[in-house]
């Protein structure tokens, strides 16, 4: 089970002036169960990518198959399929419409054609998802919630699919820090428990070092890196730097420290396993005077 | 989709037409519209044809944008045609019933219908080469002499200029919003009517909130800049007459003059 993307290349506005290539000839495979970061700097087409894997745009050459099924088919299956993965476009509070919450979260299970108990259990599930209580919120407006609060709404509109591959564009952007991490270890979880594969765009380098298990670095159109994030933040700077992105404030620190000279391993995750790494270079130094 | 839908008609170039000043094109423009109804001889035709071409030539613009200009109008060019053909008294060259095509008909039918030919593809020109905002520029310059009898020539202008500006926005987020709501499982291409009219609410509640909430943080950061209207206000960049506009003005006369000349002196 896998997205597969095979020599697939976007043009926008074929045939004008302003004609210009988003994504020039991408071959890349998501697997099942990965947790994949997609970084890149403003207009490297990580936005174009997400959209062709879900059939929001069908590549102007190439071709995307999700599960071995072509997603350009009109076909019920083919549309069927495209149901299996799940989008979360950035700012996805803009795009509820409905009297209340819980109606909101029942757009896309409903156009799924499913009975009303299904819609209402997983509305349920999905608002616990995003730890919005069903009998507080469900029947209010969304329109007079919060911005974090709205979010989240937008994001269980898209979980209440069920999504076997759930893309996040930029989901934390406008949040504040507790509400990020609310959302973020919320879609760890479900990609632990649940086994659901998560394809996260983001400009933060450290939200992606500390969650995803593969790194997919974007520039001028086409992947330029992709691999194990730590690897790629130890080794790759350079092209890192070309691309317009840096590395993780931590690992930042901890590769100018090793530049100083102080034995440090720089392939750590979070500020916590920093320290740890800080602390056993400063006590290693000091053993050697 | 929706974004590949150019703004406007603005073809960008650097042509002759395109570095002209806004308000000498539209006045040329306008007096041209006038020029055309002076045209009624086969000669005075082919004097317009041949302005028309030149400046389509000058222009340097791909011949397909002119078919473009002329595809939603077709109905009333082929409407115009037709009226003349069958309601012109004259010699009858086809008759069926009461139903007849004169040589007058005909005669007169193709010069309605070079006429309006000739005022779209001159107009289209006009738009062709100058951008929006350029545009909404020159009118409010040509608008200015008006204020004194209550024309609001800068709102106006204002008004304009920010609905341009904000089209391709609200495309953008019509995109954004029906891509959304495709993912999950809206249509918004297939059922009857008011099953499609229907499916335009998830797409339309969310789109008025944004262009509410967009017209109300505008206003604030205009007023935030200290926007208080026309009155006074100088700008970046000033239109300025160059030689290139005296050519221009002097050819638009020249053929007024030639139309005007072969109507009553000839």
């Amino acid at each position: 089970m896998s997205i597969q993307l095979e020599n697939v290349s976007y043009t926008y506005g074929v045939g004008t002036p302003f004609e210009k290539t988003a994504l020039r000839n991408v071959t890349m495979e998501i697997s099942s169960g990965d947790f994949v970061g997609i970084i890149g700097h403003t207009g490297s087409g990580k936005s174009t990518l997400v959209q062709m894997l879900n059939g929001l745009l069908h590549p102007t050459m190439g071709q995307v198959t999700v599960n071995g099924m072509d997603i350009r088919q009109k076909s019920k299956a083919a549309m069927d399929m495209r149901h299996k993965v799940g989008m979360v476009f950035q700012y996805p509070e803009y795009q509820l419409f409905e009297e209340t919450v819980a109606k909101d979260i029942a757009f896309g299970p409903r156009n799924m054609g499913l009975t009303e108990e299904e819609i209402e259990q997983r509305v349920k599930e999905a608002m616990e998802f995003v730890h919005l209580d069903y009998e507080e919120y469900g029947n209010r407006s969304p329109f007079r919630l919060s911005g974090g609060q709205m979010r989240r709404v937008a994001i269980a509109g898209v979980i209440a699919i069920h999504p076997e591959y759930l893309i996040l564009d930029e989901p934390s952007a406008g949040l504040d820090p507790v509400g990020r991490e609310e959302i973020f270890s919320e879609v760890q979880r479900w990609h632990e428990e649940k086994n659901i594969t998560v394809i996260l765009v983001s400009h933060n380098m450290e939200d992606i070092s500390r969650l995803a298990n593969r790194l997919i670095v974007l520039d001028h159109s086409e992947i330029i890196l992709d691999g194990e994030p730590l690897e790629i933040f130890a080794k790759q700077q350079d092209l890192l730097h070309r691309a317009g992105v840096s590395v993780p404030p931590v690992t930042e620190v901890l590769q100018y420290l090793q530049g100083r000279g102080l034995p440090v391993e720089d392939r750590v995750r979070t500020v916590e396993e920093a320290a740890a790494s800080i602390y056993a270079g400063v006590r290693g130094n000091t053993h050697a005077h | 989709m929706l974004t590949d839908i150019t703004l406007g008609q603005y073809f960008p170039g650097h042509s002759f037409l395109h570095k002209l000043d806004p308000r000498a094109k539209i006045m040329a423009t306008m007096i041209f519209i006038i020029a055309i109804f002076f045209a009624e001889s086969l000669p005075a035709y082919g004097v317009v044809t041949a302005f028309v071409v030149l400046n389509f030539v000058v222009s340097r613009l791909p011949l397909k944008l002119i078919v473009k200009s002329l595809k939603p109008l077709w109905i009333i060019i082929v409407f115009t045609m037709g009226i003349h053909i069958f309601t012109t008294p004259g010699i009858v060259l086809w008759q069926y019933g009461f139903i007849s095509i004169t040589k007058e008909g005909v005669y007169q039918g193709s010069l309605m219908t070079a006429r309006l030919v000739y005022l779209i593809i001159f107009s289209s020109l006009l738009t062709y080469t100058t951008s929006p905002i350029v545009l909404t520029d020159g009118i409010e310059h040509i608008l200015n002499p008006f204020r004194r009898i209550g024309v609001p020539a800068h709102e106006l202008a204002m008004m304009m200029t920010i609905a341009l500006r904000f089209i391709p926005t609200l495309l953008e987020e019509t995109d954004r919003i029906m891509k959304a709501q495709t993912a999950r499982g809206a249509n918004f291409t297939s059922g009857s009517i008011l099953q499609r009219g229907k499916n335009m609410i998830p797409l339309l509640v969310p789109l008025f909130v944004s262009a509410f909430r967009r017209a109300d943080e505008l206003a604030t950061a205009m007023e935030a800049r200290c926007y208080r209207g026309g009155e006074g206000r100088t700008r970046m960049n000033e239109l300025s007459y160059t030689y290139r506009d005296g050519i221009a003005m002097a050819a638009i006369v020249l053929v007024t003059g030639i139309l005007i000349w072969m109507r009553w002196f000839i």
